[in-house]
């Protein structure tokens, strides 16, 4: 039972995000590089370099952004035939969330000096928040492998039409509170030096989320609305939505950073409902022990799910 | 028996947040990997509890019905802020295993329960006495079950070898407090089952 209100809310949404994306990457001017794999990292030059210069790795200054002082030894450097490429290798793995700068010292090119050359090299945006979404919502499902939310997760998951419709109004709350909890940290608690009452704070703007969306729903589809009944109220004690702008705060995210890991919790936690929700309506039907009915099987259940879930620990897409 | 001793026993065992009233399950299955970090929230839920139980029953007169919830609310943020500013001083180690859940004691259901059901009716005296039954309910709750996922996942309780047979990884995966939540209910049910010849329905989970 969901509405096509509520879902043209949620598309209109995630076009906003992805146009927000697409925005993102025009402005870089100055020279840039880019990871391969996690120890290796290419740059390309505009004219062709000398082949005794380009393979000497001590040519090559490679730190990361925030410590210049700290060099990082380049192992062995290839050029592509063409000359305009070289890909430097490293020993040990780099750290593909931070920014390195790659500073190449008397570039030399057909016998003429060109000077040094900077480049920074680092994740674009749009892979990171994909990593970011992918992690909140896979990696680190924040009901299976995070523990958060249980309390709406075992509560809600009798039904899959209920499910399906907890875990969008779930989602759009968790991205609206993102967002503003993000405003709201930024331009005033770290403006007026109140980080301290950020607990405060933020579960005021949950709450205030979880009262508009209660009238929304009850004006946009009633029938969902009394099916949800004490259930949206609850959303307010909920951990899952005020451990979102917490971990958003303690990662330091951006406001897109923030926004993808609400979408990518909000996701994750529909997904798990609907899973348990298959499962539950299944066991009904099933002869449980007597002293198993109820929350007890419910939970080894979700224990077999968590451990499905450690599959996709070893997921890692950039 | 005397009235603020049985409320202390009520939250103990048979009105127990964790196994009876299977209220605030996150933190019981997240922190639970040893006993110490289970000890370390409990204590912060003892203290929150009592405080804002007492808080709420000094000012009960004042708080009018219809804006009760969210006052309860900010009663608790208050708290629970005071303790997070406390704990990293005691032990730093242990917080910052437990940081993101201290500072979710916030939305615990099992706290703003009992502002609701009890100090919001009661005098002073009782609802301390609730309070600190359910907080030590809670703590042992918290306590039993990272015991035995200390013991079998790493073979050690308090950091202390036990056994040195090899460890049951699987009880410190997320997926073992599920399992051990799920069969110590089952557990608990079945003696209750052997005491009182009915079997309890479970209490709604939030």
């Amino acid at each position: 039972m969901i509405t096509t209100r509520i879902l043209r809310f949620a598309i209109v949404l995630v076009a906003m995000l992805a146009l927000s994306l697409t925005g993102v990457n025009f402005s870089e001017a100055a020279l840039t590089g880019s990871f391969n794999k996690d120890n290796e990292i290419s740059i390309s030059f505009s004219a062709p370099v000398d082949e005794a210069w380009g393979k000497n790795p001590a040519n090559y200054n490679v730190f990361q952004k925030t410590d210049p002082d700290i060099r990082i030894p380049v192992a062995s450097v290839t050029l592509d035939p063409r000359r305009t490429s070289a890909t430097l290798k490293f020993q040990d793995p780099l750290n593909m969330s931070s920014e390195y700068t790659v500073e190449a010292k008397d570039v030399m090119s057909d016998g003429k000096l060109l000077g040094k050359l900077d480049f920074s090299v680092k994740k674009s945006q749009a892979q990171v928040l994909f990593t970011i979404i992918i992690g909140a919502m896979l990696i680190n499902n924040f009901v299976f492998t995070k523990y958060l939310g249980l309390c709406i997760f075992f509560g809600v998951s009798q039904k899959k039409d209920t499910a399906i419709g907890m875990g969008i109004t779930f989602t759009l709350v968790m991205v609206l509170s993102a967002i503003f909890c993000w405003a709201l940290y930024t331009y005033v608690l770290t403006a007026l030096q109140l980080q301290f009452l950020q607990i405060i704070v933020f579960i005021g703007t949950v709450a205030i989320f979880v009262q508009a969306m209660d009238t929304m729903l009850r004006k946009v589809n009633p029938f969902l609305f009394k099916k949800l009944g004490v259930y949206l109220v609850l959303i307010v004690t909920n951990c899952i939505i005020l451990a979102v702008p917490l971990i958003n705060v303690d990662s330091g995210y951006g406001l897109f950073e923030s926004m993808s890991e609400g979408l990518g919790a909000g996701v994750g936690f529909a997904i798990a409902l609907f899973l348990m929700a298959c499962v539950r309506e299944k066991l009904e039907l099933c002869r449980v022990p007597a002293v198993f009915r109820g929350l007890p099987i419910a939970f080894v259940v979700a224990g077999l799910f968590a451990l499905a879930f450690l599959g996709f620990s070893g997921l890692s897409i950039f | 028996m005397n009235r603020n001793v049985q409320l202390l026993w009520n939250g103990l065992i048979p009105e127990n947040p964790i196994f009876r009233l299977a209220l605030s399950m996150c933190p019981a299955v997240a922190v639970t990997t040893s006993v110490e970090n289970g000890l370390m929230l409990g204590l912060a839920v003892i203290f929150v509890q009592v405080f804002s139980s007492c808080t709420v029953a000094m000012f009960r007169s004042y708080i009018h019905p219809r804006i009760r919830i969210p006052a309860y609310v900010i009663v608790i943020a208050l708290w629970v802020t005071v303790i997070d500013m406390i704990l990293p001083v005691i032990s730093p180690d242990v917080y910052k295993k437990v940081a993101l859940f201290v500072k979710l004691i916030v939305v615990f259901a099992i706290i703003i329960s009992r502002l609701e059901l009890f100090a919001s009716k009661e005098p002073l005296v009782p609802s301390f006495f609730d309070g600190l039954g359910m907080g030590l309910g809670f703590t042992f709750g918290l306590v039993v079950i990272g015991a035995i996922r200390e013991l079998f996942g790493t073979g050690k309780l308090f950091g202390i070898d036990v056994f040195d047979s090899g460890p049951l990884l699987i009880m410190i995966l997320p997926a073992g407090g599920f399992f051990v939540i799920g069969f110590l209910m089952g557990l608990f049910n079945w003696i209750e089952y052997k005491l009182t010849g009915k079997i309890p329905t479970s209490g709604g989970a939030h």
